[in-house]
């Protein structure tokens, strides 16, 4: 019953979405305000019935009712109840539906906070965002329906993948999609601006929180993910460059660029072609990445379904909606420059630098990700490209953009001076090369990577420093600084920490694959691991093999870690689970592999050792804080705050 | 005859034993330097039989037999190039993370700096003309017009 | 003019993604498609003296299937390679790959062998260097002892009809 009544949620919804698509989009057309007041209700409207959906897909994963095909596939009576819950999205066709919750939400968001909106602007928007509503909808109700049942039912589910078995499962999804699908808002304020012709600061002004939210979203999203992956899949890493995770940098990068340029338009004028072309290419990339990982052209780790004729329904999709933003971009974008002019050192002028060299790098990861199957199809071979090259082209390419973000900030708008600037940052630029030669040289000898990295990172934060102390010059306030730029500053600041982490880990991390016998020891940057064994161990649906590692320092011993070795009873599958012990500077990891005799009396352990690892994602969290600290800057709040008395009177104009 | 140096000798034996049980850990592959040198190669090596993971990260048999054969051949005294040459000769360019630079990737390995080249041609091109850019003139008129509205609304 | 560059890289790259649906990114080709068969010398299963090697074969066309008495695949084709057997001339040879628990001989005593014969690969040394990355893997080699051709997969009676018979009649089968 209640899987009937989701589906029937979901049909609702797609009507809903139909009416919020069609109707305010024929009206702002027209300027019929009667069609246009259609948007909110219908968006609203919509977002209750994708949520009754959810609900009635959780219960049915809650309450194990495996007569329903999704459940019977990722879930397992054993399951802990957590993540029974997050089984909900944990397949293609849930993800699909989180998706369509997620927009939902956005939509409503945007629906309730712009009464300071010109009307046909709000019924333009939420016209778009229903169009994607509706497309995602019908694929869902098609090719993708969660609430298939399965009759006769399942005695028992198939289980979820032991690797989602993570609290990671609740949290980097939906904060993954947040942001991913949040640039669906960006996406469709720049439609409305190219429908209706004004393009203007205002546009950008309205805009830009928006897109600073879903970034900031992004942005968590993406270092939840790394986090997790770091933590629990064994081999120490927390990148590979696998085309799931370019899906979600690729937004990412983009939505970066475009964040600075809407900068420029908002306080210049300028760029404003350019700047509703990014927006339409962050969210195009968004919904590249949906095809990329669910229609099987790519190998991923990552991939959820590879089925090509679900491929070819989001591949149409694609076309529609990517094609149809793209001839519209060519059809009605400025054709005249807009904005002032200004000199080749400016703050315009680096912001423009900033986006060549970011639309550089992502051109890179979009290249790399896609090569292998670009050759393929033109019948050339199959070749892999992985880390090994993303890294020789990424991290050279981030470089001049690390540097710019030093002096970006500093820079007047419109004309600054070369020479005022570099008194003002030469000190600043001696102790970076300095800390960037010396520091290597203290800790491990000469590295140029790690001279780079530390010098970068010193760099990025003095400048901040330096910002900080501009500011407060003759006797200003600390109360007179904007959340704009605290935001500024923390992200960038989260920047410096982030190259700093990164540094250190690439650089001087150790590891060792040692076979263990009970009572053998061995030691690794003065850190003592010493084996005492496995337990076996049952787990809520899985048996373990439980080891002991004993970590001492200099003979005291400091904590014991818990490597497990898990094989799950639904599926019989393997899952190394690493012990990590997380520490402000260095984290130790320990990994069991395999046993090597048949008593399971002598273990391959694999142990690391992570300096500053957990930088990484403290910096990503400052970005984070950043970003939404920025978006709730007081401009942006008085002009929601502001009634709209003049809807009526600019609509039509 | 003194017992000390018997017992003296008892107690060493009895607080060395332990130690003689619990050694210092193995390395897994015999030979540390060998082992170092595989773990950095395989790290740019595919593993075949899975979805997209490293040859050094992988717990796959086949990924396994791998490793211990590129031990093998690195012990035999090969270098780094062969030891790629015996993998592609096996299993194509596939196995590698690392394009090969050939004709077939030439575009793959310079586009980067050719995006970037192209970039900054676009914003040599796009400063010019911004720097040209004349301020719009003010019409004097327009500017009373513009003054005497504030005065009103004061 | 220069609007219309982003749509028209969109639609290029749309291309692609097309015939990119029609492709598997997991499908491996063999390096060894003209080249010469690896040459090695293995001991048989079932008979302690024998040895097999590819040499053996020269100047007739054969069939090389890779297996395993643990791979669950290989049992679904292992009606039809019964059937070949008796039906074509092309002699099919087993190769054991990875069998630690012994159970090739008593496997194809029970079931039956459609083999010529049954080299035991213990090691899987044979199997890299054939490139061989899973079971069932199968290879044509000519009389000349080239490998013609590699299928990846179980051998389904339409795979056997579209694939390996037009090739083995090109062969002069």
């Amino acid at each position: 019953m209640i899987p009937e009544l989701g589906h029937f949620a979901l049909i609702v919804a797609l009507l809903l979405a139909l009416t919020q698509a069609i109707l305010p989009l024929i009206g702002a057309q027209r300027g019929n305000l009667t069609l246009m007041a259609v948007a909110r209700p219908a968006a609203q409207g919509q977002f209750i019935f994708v949520v009754i959906a959810f609900i009635c897909l959780a219960y049915s994963f809650l309450v194990n009712d495996f007569s329903v095909e999704n459940v019977a596939r990722n879930s397992f009576s054993q399951l802990p109840e957590v993540y029974r819950f997050t089984a909900t999205w944990g397949s293609h066709e849930g993800s699909l539906l989180l998706w369509v919750v997620i927009l939902a939400f956005w939509t409503t968001a945007v629906s309730v906070f712009s009464r300071h909106l010109p009307d046909d602007m709000v019924a333009r928007v939420l016209g778009v965002m229903g169009l994607i509503s509706v497309g995602f909808l019908a694929f869902l109700l098609t090719t993708s329906n969660p609430f298939d049942r399965l009759l006769p039912a399942a005695a028992d589910g198939r289980d979820m993948n032991p690797l989602l078995q993570d609290w990671g499962m609740i949290i980097h999804p939906p904060m993954l999609y947040m942001g991913y699908v949040g640039f669906a808002v960006a996406f469709a304020f720049a439609i409305a601006a190219l429908l209706s012709g004004r393009l203007d600061a205002a546009w950008a002004r309205w805009s830009r929180p928006w897109t600073t939210v879903a970034w900031a979203f992004l942005t968590l999203g993406i270092a939840l993910g790394s986090w997790w992956a770091y933590r629990e899949l064994g081999w120490g890493g927390w990148w590979f460059w696998d085309p799931t995770e370019n899906a979600s940098f690729m937004p990412w990068i983009a939505g970066t660029a475009l964040i600075h340029s809407l900068a420029v338009t908002e306080k210049r004028g300028a760029f404003k072609a350019w700047t509703v072309l990014l927006a339409l290419v962050a969210f195009s990339l968004s919904l590249l990445g949906t095809f990329l990982v669910r229609s099987g052209v790519l190998s991923s780790v990552h991939a959820f379904a590879t089925d090509p004729a679900r491929g070819a329904f989001i591949l149409g999709f694609l076309v529609l909606v990517i094609g149809g933003s793209l001839v519209l971009y060519a059809w009605r974008a400025p054709k005249m420059l807009s904005g002032g002019g200004f000199t080749w050192f400016s703050r315009e002028a680096l912001l423009l630098g900033n986006n060549v060299i970011l639309l550089a790098a992502l051109g890179a990861v979009l290249l790399g990700t896609l090569y292998p199957l670009l050759i393929d199809a033109l019948g050339m071979g199959k070749i892999s490209v992985g880390p090994p090259y993303f890294n020789a082209v990424f991290v050279p390419l981030m470089a001049p953009a690390l540097f710019l973000m030093g002096i970006g900030p500093l820079a007047r708008w419109k004309e600054a001076s070369l020479p005022d600037m570099v008194s003002r940052l030469k000190w600043a630029l001696a102790i970076s090369v300095a800390t960037g030669i010396l520091l290597p040289l203290t800790l491990d000898g000469f590295k140029p990577w790690a001279t780079f990295g530390f010098a970068m990172a010193m760099w990025i934060l003095l400048t901040v420093l330096i910002g900080f102390r501009e500011r407060l010059k003759n006797g200003a306030r600390w109360s007179s600084l904007t959340r704009s730029f605290w935001g500024m500053q923390l992200a960038h600041f989260g920047m410096a920490v982030g190259v700093a982490g990164i540094t250190v880990v690439a650089n001087y991390q150790v590891e060792r694959d040692v076979r263990m016998n009970i009572g053998d020891h061995t030691e690794l940057a003065g850190y003592t691991f010493t084996f005492r064994g496995t337990t076996e161990h049952q787990g809520p649906n899985y048996r373990a093999a439980r080891g002991t590692v004993e970590v001492s320092k200099n003979g005291k011993m400091l904590y014991m870690l818990h490597p497990e070795k898990r094989i799950y009873n639904a599926s019989g599958m393997p899952m190394t689970e690493a012990a990590v012990r997380p520490v402000l500077f260095d984290d130790i990891y320990v990994a069991l592999g395999e046993p090597l005799d048949e008593e399971a009396k002598t273990w391959a352990v694999r142990v690391f050792h992570k300096p500053f690892i957990n930088w990484l994602w403290i910096g990503a969290l400052f970005m984070v804080i950043g970003g939404f600290l920025a978006a709730s800057d007081r401009r942006y709040r008085i002009a929601v705050k502001a009634t709209a008395p003049t809807g009526a009177a600019t609509q039509g104009a | 005859m003194s017992w000390k140096p018997v017992s003296w000798f008892l107690c060493l034996a009895l607080a060395l034993a332990p130690a003689a049980w619990a050694a210092e850990a193995q390395s897994i592959g015999a030979d540390p330097v060998i082992e170092q040198r595989m773990i950095k190669l395989s790290e740019e090596l595919r593993c075949l039989v899975c979805q997209n993971e490293s040859l050094a990260g992988s717990h796959a048999e086949l990924a396994e037999d791998l490793r211990e054969e590129i031990r093998v051949q690195m012990k035999a005294g090969k270098d780094d190039k062969e030891v790629i040459n015996y993998l592609t000769t096996r299993y194509g360019d596939f196995v590698l993370y690392r394009p090969p630079f050939k004709p077939l990737t030439l575009l793959l390995w310079f586009g980067p700096a050719l995006f970037l080249a192209l970039g900054a041609g676009i914003w040599y091109f796009t400063l010019n003309k911004r720097r040209n850019l004349k301020e719009t003139p003010i019409d004097e008129k327009q500017l009373a017009a513009a003054a005497h509205l504030l005065e009103d609304n004061k | 003019m220069k609007r219309w560059i982003p749509l028209i890289l969109f639609l290029v790259l749309v291309g692609f993604f097309a015939k990119g649906l029609f492709l598997n990114p997991r499908e491996v080709p063999s390096p060894f498609i003209g080249k010469s068969a690896p040459d090695f010398t293995l001991p048989v299963v079932g008979d302690a003296n024998a040895t097999f090697s590819p040499a053996d074969m020269k100047g007739k066309v054969w069939v090389m299937n890779v297996w395993a008495p643990w791979c669950v695949s290989c049992r679904q084709e292992h009606g039809l390679l019964m059937a070949l057997a008796q039906s074509q001339t092309t002699p099919i040879v087993g190769l054991n790959w990875k069998d630690k628990q012994r159970e090739a001989e008593q496997l194809l005593a029970q079931q039956g062998s459609p083999y010529f014969a049954v080299p035991d690969d213990l090691s899987g040394k044979v199997g890299i260097d054939y490139g061989v990355t899973g079971t069932p893997e199968t290879y044509v080699i000519d009389q000349a002892g080239i490998v013609r051709m590699k299928h990846v997969g179980p051998i389904s009676p339409d795979i056997w009809k579209e694939k390996f018979e037009p090739k083995l009649k090109e062969l002069g089968v």
